[in-house]
């Protein structure tokens, strides 16, 4: 495996928007730096622009004028696909109906001229690394969604690329598969070392797998950052709500409290504001006596999942405040609870336009 | 009335249509084909007699010649006409199509508009080299008919097929380094191979057993339909006209049975 690692290049996207020959506009100009060896992903709701941006990575979608793209830091705007060396996997796989696993797999080998002996080595180690032995001599139509899906990865990586691009990759399977092969997946990117952008609207993929997140929104960037920091600190109420569960709070600020109708909850902030709009994350509500709190309200549900119970609390706020507890916590619909949220967890959010 | 006895009346009408136009007449032809002084034999003078099996190869070249350059030409035509958008595109899909509409009869009379004595084509070479070129009479003229004939079947096939392909596979193709060449022959046609084989065999078919082209170029021409067409009016020689036409028959089924068997197994083969 260690013979795989380390061959990422770097990646360039310098002010790459994109207009459709109809007049749609698909992507705004935008900038984007992706470090050799890093997975970025792309995440947003559908027709954001994600599968445009990363086709223009691809080459198979020129920027508009003045767009330019750069391996490396090497102008590769101009240059076609078949020569940008990108291992692509697309949401419907594009197996080829006429030829085996393993000549699917060897394919791009096969167009380099690799002799067939070292070919077949190549094959042979990427059917290992995928988990797909024994189907070498299938038929695609023999195999199953998931088993599609490994040999899409392992040919898109047969070549060695540089860059390995992969535009939702895990979107036609079920939920089980799609978790299970997740994991795979990203431990397989970790090992193989490739730059990676990864397409999907799917957080929870996003955050597992992405070293870097870049959150679109009608064809702009929204936000670049780490997980923590696109959960932590979002920088927009349509991030905060795109990412996890958010409760979004439209409240006036007073000496440095936000004025709740059950309350005032302590924030980090000196100056006084009419109209705030402030993020809490379920998560960070505690559940506290209905007394002592500075902050209380009433249940109005109670849904137990498991691991935790997410209680919706009603005349705290404005608007319904979602709560994750304990689930060891006795909370029933119609008492009063009172909660406790450091202000730390409290984000104020810039007004919306 | 039960389900079944329903079934059964609808085959009916299948069953008299097939007895009457098919069975029938078919079963006549073969009988009248071993009637002659040679009896059953007669069968095989479309192979033994030389100047039958001049005829049969000549048509087979013929036939194969002409569902080759088809279906090159129509491939190539059909995939620009699928996969670009330009003015005056649909004009040019009604004029290519156009033809299909054409008896052959109509079809002969324009290769003779084009190739012929006073043709076009032989105007042309006159001014430029002094000499009329001809060629309307002959085989050449009769190919060149039938491709005229056959391109806009195919066309409209090919079409159709190209439409239905996936780009997502060409991309992927290039996606892993393979130049136009290579996405073409490694996935295009490969794709396009079912449309290849159904729209080939009706092309091949057509250019074995069309008569009214032939019939209006016919100087010197040896095509079957023509030699039944002769051995029929002018020699009355019903029983060799009848064995001839169905060995036409069963030889054209039997090159399209080989040609869908031998592509079958390829596209198994590489798949
Ligand atoms: N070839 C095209 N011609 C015109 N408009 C297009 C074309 N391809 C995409 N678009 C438009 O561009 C916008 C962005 O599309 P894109 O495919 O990049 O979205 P996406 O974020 O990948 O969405 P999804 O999650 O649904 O795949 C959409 O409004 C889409 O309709
Ligand atoms: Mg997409």
């Amino acid at each position: 495996m260690s013979a795989e690692a380390g061959h990422g290049a770097s990646v360039r996207i310098e002010a790459c928007g994109k207009t459709f020959a109809d007049g749609t506009h698909a992507l705004e100009p935008a900038t984007l730096d992706i470090a050799s060896g890093e997975t970025l992903v792309l995440l947003g709701p559908s027709g954001c622009g994600k599968t445009t941006m990363l086709r223009i990575i691809a080459g198979l979608e020129a920027p508009d004028a003045g767009g330019r793209v750069l391996f490396d830091g090497k102008d590769m705007t101009a240059v076609p696909i078949e020569r940008r060396n990108v291992g692509m996997v697309f949401q419907s796989y594009a197996l080829f109906p006429n030829m085996t696993v393993a000549d699917n797999i060897g394919y791009g080998l096969k167009i380099r001229g690799m002799p067939d002996k070292e070919r077949a080595a190549r094959v042979a180690e990427l059917v290992t690394l995928t988990n797909i032995s024994g189907l070498e001599n299938r038929r695609i139509d023999q195999l199953s969604g998931g088993q599609r899906q490994r040999v899409a990865l392992a040919r898109a990586v047969a070549i060695r690329p540089g860059i390995l691009l992969l535009d939702e990759p895990l979107t036609a399977l079920d939920a089980a598969l799609r978790d299970r092969l997740r994991g795979e997946l990203n431990r397989l990117l970790r090992a193989l070392g490739i730059t990676t952008i990864y397409v999907t609207h799917d957080q929870s993929e996003a955050m597992e797998l992405g070293d870097r997140i870049v959150v679109m929104q009608k064809g702009a960037i929204a936000q670049i950052g780490t997980p923590r920091e696109i959960y932590f600190t979002p920088r927009s109420r349509f991030v905060a709500e795109f990412i996890g569960a958010a409760n979004i709070v439209e409240a006036a600020v007073e000496d440095g409290h936000l004025v709740l109708p059950g309350g005032r909850q302590p924030i980090h902030c000196d100056g006084d504001m009419p109209a705030a709009v402030a993020m809490i994350r379920p998560e960070t509500i505690h559940v506290a006596a209905a007394r002592s709190a500075s902050l209380s309200g009433t249940i109005d549900s109670v849904s137990f999942i498991g691991d935790r119970q997410r209680l919706v609390v009603s005349g705290a706020s404005s608007r319904l405040l979602t709560v994750d507890a304990p689930n060891t916590v006795q909370a029933r619909p119609g008492e009063r609870i009172g909660l406790s949220i450091s202000p730390d967890a409290v984000r104020l959010l810039p007004p919306e336009n | 009335m039960s389900h079944r006895s329903f079934v059964w009346l609808c085959l009916l009408p299948l069953a008299v249509v097939t007895a009457a136009f098919f069975l029938l007449p078919m079963a006549r032809l073969v009988v009248t084909g071993a009637g002659g002084p040679q009896g059953l034999a007669g069968y095989l003078a479309i192979l033994v007699e030389p100047r039958y099996r001049v005829t049969l190869i000549n048509t087979v070249l013929l036939a194969a010649a002409t569902t080759i350059v088809t279906l090159i030409v129509a491939t190539i035509a059909g995939m620009f006409l699928q996969r670009h958008r330009f003015p005056g595109r649909a004009v040019l899909i009604a004029m290519l199509t156009f033809p299909l509409a054409f008896p052959g009869v109509v079809v002969g009379f324009m290769i003779i508009l084009l190739a012929g004595r006073q043709g076009l084509i032989g105007d042309f070479s006159n001014r430029l080299f002094g000499e009329k070129l001809v060629f309307a009479y002959s085989i050449y003229g009769l190919f060149l008919g039938y491709l005229y004939f056959s391109i806009p079947r195919v066309i409209l096939t090919v079409m159709a097929a190209v439409q239905k392909l996936d780009v997502g596979l060409e991309e992927a193709a290039r996606s892993l380094g393979a130049g136009p060449w290579a996405v073409q022959r490694d996935v295009v046609l490969p794709a396009l191979a079912p449309a290849f084989v159904a729209s080939g065999a009706i092309a091949f078919a057509t250019a074995m057993g069309a008569f009214g082209t032939a019939f209006t170029l016919a100087t010197n021409i040896d095509v079957l339909p023509m030699l039944i067409y002769t051995e029929f009016t002018l020699a009355a020689n019903l029983s060799i006209s009848a064995a001839l036409s169905v060995g036409l028959g069963i030889i054209t089924w039997f090159i399209l049975a080989l040609a869908r068997s031998f592509s079958g197994s390829a596209v198994a083969a590489a798949g």
